[in-house]
């Protein structure tokens, strides 16, 4: 089985993309970074305000996922509002504990903790950015890739 | 007599142009609570939407979100009681504890429905959009820890959405059948314009038996 993760963006609690990390990407996108960052949050801000009102229950879980023909798209939110959005391929399970380990071991440990990457704006730490990229290698629907 | 695991909660069609055509609320799970509170009370309420909301203090099945629906047996509609007397004014005098409030989620009305049911179609499209890989289709499953939205576009790009319980399996035949439900009896109806609301019995009595039948014995079955 092939399993495969295209991307990842990071937003802080205002919005602001923090972080776009790309390992797969088979299309390319038609606008800039900062644009894509504004529009992906723009979905996944009016997605989430439509999943809490259609919900036949109370919702208590900060995640949810939604799978095209083509890709997955995992969500996940800190509860100080640090959204992590990870695109990988239909077949990978669930990526939800993969996001919340990159922003424990990853985020805080070099972004948090590091007083002069300022806050609500783009990360350029190479350290994080080299950091993130080893622990998504390392994660099992990365390795399992055999192409 | 009823499987939970086989519950559909609703059904919506969208149209080629982003506007909801239809909606049918089949197994809607209430939500509601009773309690009996003193003063001062440990919730903070909001009027938000000409609804009061819960907004802090998430208690005894009290969630976060859930609208004061009645206080000591009298409806609270708008903000206000039967009598026209704010509710917020009558929760805010302690002589009124101890007070009993009926909180629950509120069903959406048709307004909200099609708020929601035309605000998935931008969705549906960006998600086909920003995708790492060409030619993907928009939204097919979007899965939040309560339910399960499944979303099929036909060739002529109406969209049959279906919310459902996470657990139940095959629901992409369900949509196909309802596909087939809606050409038979909806198509083919003369005194049925395109793009506007659907309003068919045949369709709505079809529905309301394949649905029934499937939490009766089974996607296996359909």
């Amino acid at each position: 089985m092939v399993m495969t993760i295209h991307n990842l963006y990071i937003f802080d609690r205002n919005g602001t993309l923090m972080f776009y990390g790309e390992w797969n990407r088979k299309k390319a996108g038609t606008m800039n970074k900062e644009e894509e960052g504004k529009l992906v949050y723009g979905m996944l801000f009016s997605l989430r305000s439509f999943l809490e009102k259609i919900s036949p229950l109370d919702l208590t879980d900060n995640s949810f996922c939604y799978r095209t023909s083509k890709y997955k798209m995992n969500y996940w939110e800190s509860p100080t509002g640090v959204k992590f959005v990870m695109n990988t391929d239909l077949s990978s399970p669930n990526v939800k504990d993969l996001l919340r380990v990159i922003y424990q071991m990853v985020y805080v440990e070099y972004v948090v903790k590091n007083p002069v990457c300022p806050m609500g704006e783009y990360i350029h730490s190479e350290l994080f950015a080299q950091k993130l990229d080893e622990l998504v290698k390392s994660s099992l629907i990365y390795t399992s890739k055999t192409s | 007599k009823y499987d939970h695991m086989m519950a559909i909660h609703s059904v919506y069609i969208v149209s080629k142009s982003g506007g909801m055509i239809f909606n049918y609320d089949h197994n809607f799970p209430k939500v509601e609570s009773e309690k009996t509170f003193s003063f001062p009370m440990d919730l903070k309420l909001e009027l938000r939407n000409k609804k009061l909301v819960v907004v802090f203090g998430q208690r005894d099945g009290i969630c976060i979100g859930q609208t004061l629906l009645s206080i000591n047996g009298t409806l609270v509609t708008g903000g206000q009681m039967e009598n026209g007397e704010d509710a917020l004014e009558y929760l805010s005098n302690g002589a009124n504890f101890p007070a009993s409030l009926r909180f629950g989620r509120t069903r959406m009305t048709t307004n909200e429905k099609m708020f929601l049911g035309s605000m998935f179609y931008p969705l549906y499209a960006i998600a086909s959009q920003i995708s790492p890989e060409p030619h993907s289709s928009g939204i097919q499953v979007l899965e939040a820890e309560t339910f399960k939205l499944h979303c099929l576009q036909t060739l002529t790009g109406v969209k049959f959405i279906a919310i459902c319980d996470p657990r139940l399996q095959g629901m992409e035949i369900i949509l196909r059948k309802i596909y087939e439900l809606y050409a038979d009896y909806v198509l083919k109806n003369p005194f049925y314009a395109l793009e506007m609301p659907i309003r068919c019995d045949l369709f709505n009595d079809n529905l309301k038996v394949l649905l029934e039948t499937i939490e009766r014995t089974g996607i296996t079955n359909v």
